[in-house]
């Protein structure tokens, strides 16, 4: 695979005070932090800790309430045509294994010629060649997972999203996936992902961003997080115990009017 | 009860003599039904689309209007239609009234709602499991038009068929409009209309039964050229490729 798309990295990415609220609620609450090129970042969280919120912030699919969300690097360009994202339930076109990954090329104006070279490409890469003229739609949820990152790894992208990439797979798929997304980085390609699995973290990252109830509570090499993390809501959930009861809404400032 | 055992044998007889008078009337009748639907289905799908798609002022106002117009009595398109046409209307000068493009105009005014409004709503479905993807990829609701139309086209198939029972099965817009002219304007269910008015119920029966059976087959040809379809690009059973069975561990 050839680098990532043309030119200068859109990197870093500043979030400057970022919230979110839907439905009255503040489900993002005042993140500022910087997310440099390089190092592979997983979000880690519990289940409505914002994990997914925060990629589709940075992501620009929604935009915040409050706050600022930057990409330093872009200077004046459009820095969407940078990104790619895959999400927790693969998104499949009602169209054949090729055309799914022709139709995103053809969004970002890639031209015909170089769209034909690059869906073969990312199929065999992906290991989905001899799916390339079946209808996508009948492909198992794993391989719908693996056509989504191939999609998203035909367009070269700088920064690319992954929301809980293997939440529904089984262990061999999840390999298999995890796989792709190394090669994936491994052709220049920055990796933010969400995880509710410390085992894919330990993995996968070398940055974790631990978010509860909303608000990044630390963002750490993961190296240093895992040998024991400073926040002691991350310490509980390192060590696999349920976060509920630990903080009542009540005693967290953020959420009283 | 003789009437349906005379209606058999004159529909029956009808059709195996092949009365060059009923076929005229089945021509005229496909022809004026198809070419409404055709025009509806070209201003329909977009127009769905758009307001499935699109987010402005009155939004759910138009909706609501186009929900309501799927019910348009046909009378009354008929008459404005006529009064529209009519020498004295501001169309007048075209010339059309009483003529098969006369029917053809008020049956795209009663189908276009329904294949609207019956578009909206797959299409508003399909955006919603497609929406994030396609926004990611940089596809504004404009550039996803095209795309969802193609994507849902299966299902876009039933608001066109649903549309084309309203233009076949309806009588007061064309019988306004057009006039029953034999010869001219006379389609299946404006002869049934007038046979029925003359008495003649078998012969109207006979009609009917071969009208219905024309409903039938265009809906069962449809039916199943969208069954083909559907079988080679999404549906079936999940194809195993050679080398690999998933029920073996």
């Amino acid at each position: 695979m050839t680098d990532a798309v043309n030119g200068a990295s859109i990197l870093p990415l500043d979030l400057a005070g970022v919230s979110f609220a839907a439905g009255g609620r503040r489900l993002i609450k005042d993140v500022t932090c910087t997310f440099e090129a390089g190092p592979r970042t997983a979000v880690i969280g519990p289940n409505g800790a914002g994990k997914s919120l925060l990629l589709r912030l940075c992501h620009g699919l929604i935009a915040p309430a409050a706050g600022r969300v930057v990409w330093r690097g872009a200077r004046g360009r459009d820095p969407a045509p940078f990104q790619a994202m895959v999400f927790q339930r693969p998104v499949m076109l009602r169209r054949s294994v090729t055309a799914n990954v022709d139709a995103a090329l053809a969004l970002r104006g890639v031209p015909r010629p170089e769209r034909r070279a690059r869906t073969a490409e990312v199929l065999e890469r992906t290991g989905l060649a001899r799916f390339a003229h079946q209808p996508a739609r009948v492909l198992s949820f794993g391989e719908q997972q693996k056509l989504a990152l191939a999609r998203a790894w035909a367009l070269r992208p700088q920064v690319l999203f992954l929301d809980e990439p293997t939440a529904s797979l089984d262990p061999a798929a999840t390999h298999a996936v995890e796989e792709i997304i190394d090669a994936i980085r491994g052709a220049g390609t920055r990796i933010l992902m969400t995880t509710h699995d410390l085992g894919q973290a330990r993995r996968m990252a070398d940055e974790i961003v631990f978010l509860h109830r909303g608000r990044m509570l630390e963002k750490a090499p993961a190296a240093d997080f895992f040998a024991g993390p400073r926040n002691d809501l991350a310490q509980a959930f390192v060590r696999g115990e349920l976060l509920w009861w630990r903080k009542r809404p009540s005693r967290d400032p953020a959420t009283e009017p | 009860m003789t009437d349906f055992g005379d209606a058999f044998t004159t529909a029956l007889s009808l059709v195996v003599t092949l009365d060059p008078d009923l076929a005229e009337i089945v021509g005229l009748s496909l022809r004026v039904s198809l070419g409404a639907v055709a025009v509806a289905t070209v201003i329909g799908l977009p127009a769905g689309a758009a307001l499935a798609l699109f987010r402005f002022p009155g939004r759910h106002g138009a909706v609501i209007l186009l929900n309501a117009l799927m019910g348009l009595p046909p009378v009354v398109v008929g008459l404005i239609v006529y009064l529209l046409l009519s020498r004295a209307g501001p169309l007048g000068v075209l010339g059309l009234l009483f003529t098969p493009t006369a029917m053809v105009i008020a049956q795209v005014l009663l189908v276009a709602p329904i294949v609207a409004a019956l578009t909206r709503q797959v299409i508003e479905d399909l955006w919603a499991e497609y929406e994030e993807q396609l926004k990611s990829l940089g596809a504004g609701p404009g550039r996803a038009l095209g795309m969802l139309l193609w994507d849902g086209r299966f299902s876009l198939l039933t608001a066109v068929l649903a549309g084309f029972g309203r233009a076949s099965a309806e009588v007061g817009a064309v019988m306004i409009v057009g006039g029953n002219i034999d010869h001219v304007t006379r389609v299946m269910t404006t002869a049934i209309a007038l046979e029925v008015s003359k008495g003649d119920l078998a012969l109207a029966l006979g009609l009917g039964l071969i009208l219905i059976v024309l409903s039938v087959s265009v809906n069962g040809a449809a039916f199943l050229l969208k069954e083909a379809a559907e079988r080679s690009q999404t549906g079936g059973p999940r194809q195993v490729p050679r080398g690999e069975d998933p029920a073996l561990p």
